[in-house]
């Protein structure tokens, strides 16, 4: 449950956005956010809904969540797979020595502002 | 109002506070302080295991302690009876410290005359994994009665620490933890951990703990 503690870094980083931009209002905010990170999307919704209003310059963002699908690369057979489907075992020659390429992603993909 | 542009922006959330961490790192290695996040489960020994760690240690090094805690000050009065400085931090609410929020505690901490500042991060093992503080190093705590196969549910936290403290080992007898299958878990997700079993409450196993923390102390200090 850091779901709030990722928005109020995202707020944190928004503000210097609109600083280095000269923003005053962001209408959006697009997410991507890896499928295996460990943040839940709907409760990161949630906790935007409940913190966005506290700041005038994206009180009305609505927040966009992209999902990275997480691929996990094998050192043994030199292949990669889908990460959620087999985990740390590779399925095409079931070596452990394995590590995540992709899908722990938090990003801040893009916004819309004026 | 004009329209609304889309502005790409291609930024990782927890870079900022990765950056702030090293900084704060930088700033403790110039001032020597060493900062020790310790983190576990609740109701894992944390405090008794400070308490007794601060009672071996305070006599060889000036030891601050920063006791998070979502409220209350239950910690802080335990630890200040010891004698050393304490302060607590509340997170207002937030499962974890990050970078920014360990700086301020340092602030009042007035670390200029401490060698050993000790974070006592909120009982969770799953966000504070996530955010680095700006710590030295990592320590975490985990009990019998939670289980040996805590490092299957909680790798991040077991994947980023440098010591394991395998806490209440004398109460084994009573339960169907297997130490040898938990250390060799925790060594697969992070061969380089250092895991040490010990009784905050006997005393046992407590002497090599306290061996790693003064040699990290002095080493980063020297």
């Amino acid at each position: 449950m850091h779901e709030l503690g990722i928005i109020i870094h995202i707020a944190k980083t928004l503000d210097d956005i609109a600083v280095e931009n000269e923003l005053e209002k962001i209408g959006s905010v697009t997410l991507e956010i890896g499928e295996v990170s460990g943040i839940v999307p709907d409760y990161l919704t949630e906790c935007w809904d409940y913190y966005r209003k506290k700041n005038p310059l994206m009180a009305e963002a609505e927040m966009r969540i992209e999902i990275l699908p997480a691929t996990t690369f094998c050192e043994a057979c030199k292949k990669t797979y889908p990460t959620v489907a087999h985990g740390r075992i590779c399925p095409h020659c079931g070596s452990e020595e394995t590590y995540l390429l992709a899908g722990n992603e938090c990003n801040i993909k893009e916004i819309e502002a004026c | 109002m004009s329209e609304f542009k889309v502005i790409e922006i291609k930024k990782n959330i927890l870079e900022d506070n990765d950056h702030e961490a090293d900084l704060l790192r930088a700033e403790l290695k110039k001032n020597r302080t060493f900062l020790l996040n310790l983190m576990s489960s609740p109701g894992s020994g944390k405090t008794t295991t400070l308490v007794r760690t601060i009672e071996a240690l305070k006599d060889e090094m000036r030891i601050g302690v920063m006791e998070a805690d979502i409220d209350s000050d239950v910690d802080a009065d335990t630890i200040a009876k010891t004698g050393v400085k304490a302060i607590q931090i509340h997170t207002g609410g937030m499962c974890h410290l990050d970078a920014d929020m360990t700086r301020q505690g340092l602030e009042s901490l007035e670390t200029k005359d401490v060698d050993l500042a000790i974070l006592e991060n909120v009982g969770n093992l799953v966000c504070p994994a996530e955010f680095d503080t700006g710590s030295v190093k990592n320590a975490m705590i985990l009990s019998v009665p939670e289980g040996d196969d805590k490092p299957l549910k909680y790798p991040l936290m077991f994947s980023i620490c440098d010591v394991l403290l395998i806490n209440k080992i004398d109460v084994l007898p009573y339960f169907d933890f297997d130490i040898e299958a938990c250390s060799e878990r925790v060594k697969k997700l992070n061969p380089n951990i250092r895991i040490i079993p010990i009784s905050s409450r006997t005393g046992e196993g407590m002497d090599e703990w306290y061996d790693w923390l003064c040699s990290e102390v002095k080493q980063w200090n020297a």
